[in-house]
Parts: C-alpha cells; sequence; structure tokens
C-alpha cells in the first residue's frame, strides 16, 4: 500500500491549523505598563447610578451616569489619558466602591485613591474629608481647623466643591457652620440633602438646631459637648441632654470637647437666634 | 498606477496615538504572539508580546505623523517580534538547548494545558515545521501560519521576494516530504507488526 500523496493545499490547510490566538489579557499588560490602564464601571450609587474611574494609582473620577461618552471626555480632559469601560472593577477597588458607598467592610490598607493631580492642600482637605462617619455631618470649619487652618474655611469650601471621587470621598457629609446644608457638586443641595437620607441622616433636624441656635449637644452626666450627628452625642438619653451655642458657653459651663468628633466653634461667629 | 491608501488604523495612530493604540494592540496580538512563540514557546512569548506592544508605542509617540500615517504595521511588528525573541534567546542560550526548541517549537516551554489539548494533528505539523531548515521554517510560517503577503514578508526579513517566493515553495515541499517519509517510516512499522 502506498502512502497517499499529501498535496501542497493540504499541507499549507495543516500550517493554518497552526493559528491560534494570542492568550487573554495581553491589552490589559500592555496598557498598564504605559500607564494607559485606566477602566471605568458603571455602579448602583446611594442616589443612581456612578460611574467610577480608577488606573494604577486608585479611584480618580466618579460622577452620577449620565451620558458614556461625556464621562469619558471629562476623564481625557481632566488626566490627558483615555480610558476604557469594563464590566467589573478588580477586587479591591470594588470593595473598596462597596465600603465608601455602601458601608460595607473596610478592605485593609490604606485607600487605593488617585489624587495627585490635585494641589496639596485641596489633597489634605479631601483626605480629611474621608475620615468623617458615615451617618454624620461635619462644617466646614471643622475641616480647616483639623488642618490646622482655622481661617480658612472658604479656601476647604472651593476644594470640597472640586472633589473629583464624590461618594467615594463623602464631600456631601460636609456642611455649613449656620446650619444650611450648602452645595453639592453631584447634583446640589437636595441631591445632598437625598444622599445624607440615604446615610439615615435626618437632614431636618440637622438644620432645625443651627436655626434655633443649637450648635453643639453636651451631657451634663459626663460633662462632654459634641457635634450633634456625632455618635457620642446620639447616645446621650433625653435626660442628660443639653443644647450648647458655642464652644465658649460649653467650656463655661465646666464641658471639655468630645475626643472623637472633635468640635470647634466657626471662626467668624454668625450671629444666630 | 494608483497607490492604494494605507491602512486606516495608520491614519488614527497618527492623529491620536492613546485613543488607537488599543486597537493597534487588539488587531495585532495574535501575529505578534504567533512569531515570537515559535522562537520561544507560548510562555515567554507573553512577555515578548508586551515588549513589542510597548517599544511600537514608544516608537509611534516619537515617530513624525507623516512617518506613522505610512507605515505598514504588520510586517514592521514581525520584524520587531523576531528581533524580540531572538534577544531572550541570546541571553538564555547558557541555560536552554537550541535543539530543544526545535522540539514543536515551543521545546521545554510549553505550558503543560496547552500540549495535551492540541490535536495529534497539529502536534505533527507543528513537529515538521520545527524540523525544517530555519530559512525555510520562517519563511513558510509567516506566510501560511501568521498568514503575511509575500511582500510583507519581504519587508520583514530584509530579503528580495523572489527569494522569500522560492524560500515558502521549497519549504512547503521540504514539509509534503517530511510528512510522505513519515507516513512511509509508520506503514512500515505497521507491516513489520502485522508480519
Amino acid at each position: 500500500m502506498t502512502a497517499r500523496q499529501m498535496t501542497d493545499k493540504q499541507v499549507e490547510q495543516g500550517l493554518r491549523s497552526l493559528r491560534t490566538p494570542a492568550p487573554e489579557g495581553m491589552l490589559d499588560k500592555v496598557l498598564d505598563r504605559l500607564g494607559l490602564g485606566d477602566a471605568y464601571v458603571r455602579v448602583e450609587g446611594p442616589i443612581g447610578p456612578l460611574f467610577v474611574a480608577f488606573g494604577r494609582d486608585g479611584i480618580a473620577l466618579v460622577e452620577r451616569a449620565a451620558d458614556a461618552g461625556d464621562f469619558e471626555a471629562a476623564f481625557r480632559a481632566t488626566f490627558r489619558r483615555p480610558i476604557r469601560r469594563i464590566d467589573q472593577a478588580p477586587e479591591l477597588i470594588q470593595r473598596v466602591i462597596d465600603q465608601r458607598l455602601w458601608g460595607k467592610s473596610l478592605p485593609s490598607g490604606p485607600l487605593p485613591l488617585d489624587l495627585h493631580e490635585l494641589p496639596d492642600f485641596e489633597q489634605q482637605v479631601l483626605r480629611k474629608v474621608l475620615e468623617i462617619p458615615r451617618g454624620e455631618v461635619r462644617p466646614y470649619a471643622w475641616v480647616a481647623a483639623e488642618l490646622g487652618r482655622p481661617l480658612a474655611v472658604r479656601a476647604v469650601g472651593n476644594a470640597v466643591a472640586r472633589n473629583p471621587i464624590p461618594f467615594v470621598i463623602p464631600c456631601h457629609r460636609v456642611v455649613r457652620s449656620d446650619g444650611r446644608i450648602g452645595n453639592y457638586g453631584a447634583g446640589g443641595p437636595t441631591a445632598k440633602r437625598a444622599v445624607l437620607e440615604s446615610e439615615g441622616m435626618d437632614t431636618t433636624e440637622m438644620e432645625r438646631l443651627p436655626a434655633k441656635g443649637v450648635r453643639f449637644i453636651g451631657s451634663d452626666s459626663t460633662r462632654i459637648y459634641c457635634y450633634p450627628s456625632c455618635r457620642n452625642a446620639r447616645r446621650i438619653t433625653e435626660k442628660h441632654r443639653v443644647a450648647l451655642r458655642s464652644a465658649d458657653d460649653a467650656r463655661h459651663a465646666g464641658y471639655r470637647a468630645c475626643k472623637v468628633c472633635r468640635p470647634v466653634d466657626p471662626p467668624f461667629r454668625v450671629a444666630v437666634a | 498606477m494608483a497607490i492604494a491608501p494605507n491602512d486606516p488604523l495608520c491614519a488614527r495612530l497618527a492623529s491620536d496615538l492613546d485613543e488607537a493604540f488599543a486597537d493597534l494592540v487588539v488587531d495585532h496580538q495574535q501575529l505578534v504572539f504567533g512569531v515570537a512563540a515559535r522562537v520561544v514557546g507560548d510562555f515567554s512569548a507573553e512577555d515578548v508580546v508586551q515588549e513589542v506592544f510597548v517599544r511600537a508605542y514608544r516608537a509611534l509617540k516619537r515617530y513624525p505623523k507623516e512617518r506613522v500615517r505610512e507605515m505598514r504595521l504588520r510586517p514592521w511588528l514581525a520584524r520587531m517580534a523576531l528581533n524580540a525573541a531572538r534577544n531572550l534567546i541570546r541571553g538564555r542560550r547558557h541555560e536552554m538547548d537550541v535543539a530543544d526548541l526545535a522540539d514543536g517549537g515551543s521545546g521545554v516551554e510549553e505550558a503543560p494545558h496547552q500540549y495535551s489539548e492540541r490535536s495529534e494533528q497539529r502536534r505533527m505539523w507543528a513537529r515538521l515545521l520545527a524540523g525544517l531548515p530555519p530559512r525555510y521554517r520562517l519563511a513558510v510560517a509567516l506566510r501560511h501560519v501568521d498568514d503575511l503577503s509575500y511582500a510583507e514578508i519581504a519587508e520583514t526579513l530584509n530579503k528580495p521576494l523572489g527569494s522569500v517566493k522560492s524560500d515558502v515553495h521549497r519549504g512547503i515541499a521540504l514539509l509534503r516530504a517530511a510528512y510522505d517519509a513519515e507516513q512511509r517510516g509508520q506503514e512500515h512499522e505497521m507491516a513489520k507488526e502485522a508480519s
């Protein structure tokens, strides 16, 4: 029996069978090596869907999800790098999103947030805002005092307004000392109120107290005074609850400041009723 | 003679490199991987692919837009893949016997699961291809595995078109002969067992 003769065509066919696609993930690795590896996902947020963009250094841009093209253009304009949409964020980023938006358990280590496009002062402001606990608020004046710049209240306001990653950095938890809710880049005061409410904050009560001249709540048993939304203040029973007009008044009455919320008077006292 | 318009991807790379670069990778990664894998094996080829596209990006960023618009991407990338893969081998020559690489073109580097998934047929063709003298092996593979045109192969290898054509044809003929020889050898074995 003679061997079946192999033809050129069959040889070519045999060679074509050796074609294999490149392995998965090559594009991502290349983009990461070139620093072009930014991506974004669409996630549910407390008051509606959000686009969350992140790169090698962490979460860099968050906006309420509207037009994807607009978001991509906004990212490119700020960061001068391309961005691509993906279906699922990497695990660490997803855990950070879950923690920041929904209060789920915190990943260990420093949060991957990419703020280094911002000037130093603004970064400090935003990192301080990051410390405000869920369900609580602090005045702009508090942020300024915490940074050792108690008079820089307006600068703090500007920095907060320029927060590139709302919801992840909770700029909605920064309010005015006079009790008004203040402005909010991601949808104005109405949206701000909605986000705070979604975190369990009673915004009506929050605005009512300063209108009545009350800035702090103290306990006549512990002689400690707090911001009204501080978790320690909320634990004070009705019997022991004392309303205080100012830190000066509090101190003269023998109270000391809560070490958790570290309350301060605003630097330029607005006349309250 | 009309001049054919160049690959539209080149125009996009010239006008906005960052926007078009991902497409460059996606469209050409199979070519770059294939060329590299035949030299260094599947496993190391991944590193070569990354290296090639990183270098390609940096080059495209440096070149004047005119040059980018007129580029012939496939020969350019294929040549970079060959060079990068060969450099990898040169660096490792003391670690591995070059003859190992001739075994299926993937030698000791091939990931076990890939080897077991290949059909018997494909393994045979890979083996026969790897058994060719390098000059014919390269030409035949670029033509029939990587699907480059003769002109593209000529540019990749910096050889005359006529040479390339004859190398491909000779390579095919040698493969045919190798296959036939193998068949005859097997039939001879079977005949011996049967008797």
